[in-house]
């Protein structure tokens, strides 16, 4: 016998109510990560060593600096997704889980606010 | 709700299964994740360096350049390649190729071997370029 409604069925969310969204936004943004990390990575390389003057004025190119803050949106989406998950599945003390998911929240913010401010900084004032 | 599995039969876990390169690599994958997690701080404030001025900016690639800080970022590289590697195994699984048992050990191996020549040479480069 199914006790479930069958609205709850249609709408296939499950028992935790949001259904594959969590999987699904890793996956959107591991797929999107792939070419801007790649893209990272070149630019990296062939700023090895180089001047304050010279890695400035490339983080300051409008695409380099729209491909850095893609890059900061998609990571801290992903990232903070791929800790829930860690925290999700070992922590099982219900106290230090929502602490610790708040913290997640809060450094994930953090990091991305402080490297998208220094982005567009560069990007607008140098 | 203490000690609601008394009595019950568990689940098999890690110490019943026979070790396979898949765990070893869904395992190392984990902590990749986690690893690049807290990296991300050495990203911001290399970004927000360069964003402070000349001085801070040397400053930071100064740490970043000593024997430590290279051995760190080596690390780092790996990391990122090694969770990248993975992580385009995990899209091939989920759109459903790649699950034959035999095939998926060798994509392990291999991408945990690639891994390491890819961060290896990806070093080879930036020592070339600088």
């Amino acid at each position: 016998m199914d006790m479930r409604t069958p609205l709850a069925k249609v709408r296939g969310l499950g028992s935790a109510k949001s259904g594959t969204e969590h999987f699904w936004r890793v996956r959107t943004t591991a797929v999107v990560l792939v070419p801007l990390i790649l893209f990272y990575i070149v630019f990296l390389i062939s700023h090895a060593g180089a001047p304050y003057e010279v890695v400035v004025a490339s983080l300051a190119n409008p695409f380099v600096c729209v491909i850095t803050a893609l890059t900061i949106v998609a990571t801290i989406v992903h990232m903070q997704l791929g800790m829930e998950e860690i925290i999700q599945d070992y922590i099982h003390s219900e106290g230090l889980k929502v602490a610790l998911l708040l913290l997640n929240a809060f450094f994930s913010l953090f990091i991305g606010g402080l490297c998208l401010f220094a982005a567009l900084k560069i990007a607008f004032a140098g | 709700m203490t000690n609601v599995t008394n009595g019950r039969p568990l689940s098999p876990h890690l110490q019943i299964y026979k070790f396979e390169p898949t765990m070893a690599m869904s395992i190392i994958h984990r902590i990749t994740g986690g690893a690049l997690y807290f990296g991300t701080i050495l990203v911001a404030a290399w970004l927000v360096a360069a964003a402070s001025g000349k001085e801070t900016f040397d400053w930071v690639n100064g740490i970043y350049g000593s024997i430590i800080g290279q051995i760190v970022l080596f690390g780092y590289t790996w990391a990122m390649i090694h969770h990248l590697l993975g992580g385009l195994r995990h899209i091939a699984w989920d759109l459903g190729y790649g699950f034959e048992k035999h095939f998926a050990n060798k994509l392990a191996r291999l991408s945990f071997i690639s891994s390491i020549t890819l961060t290896i040479l990806v070093w080879i480069a930036i020592f070339i370029v600088r």
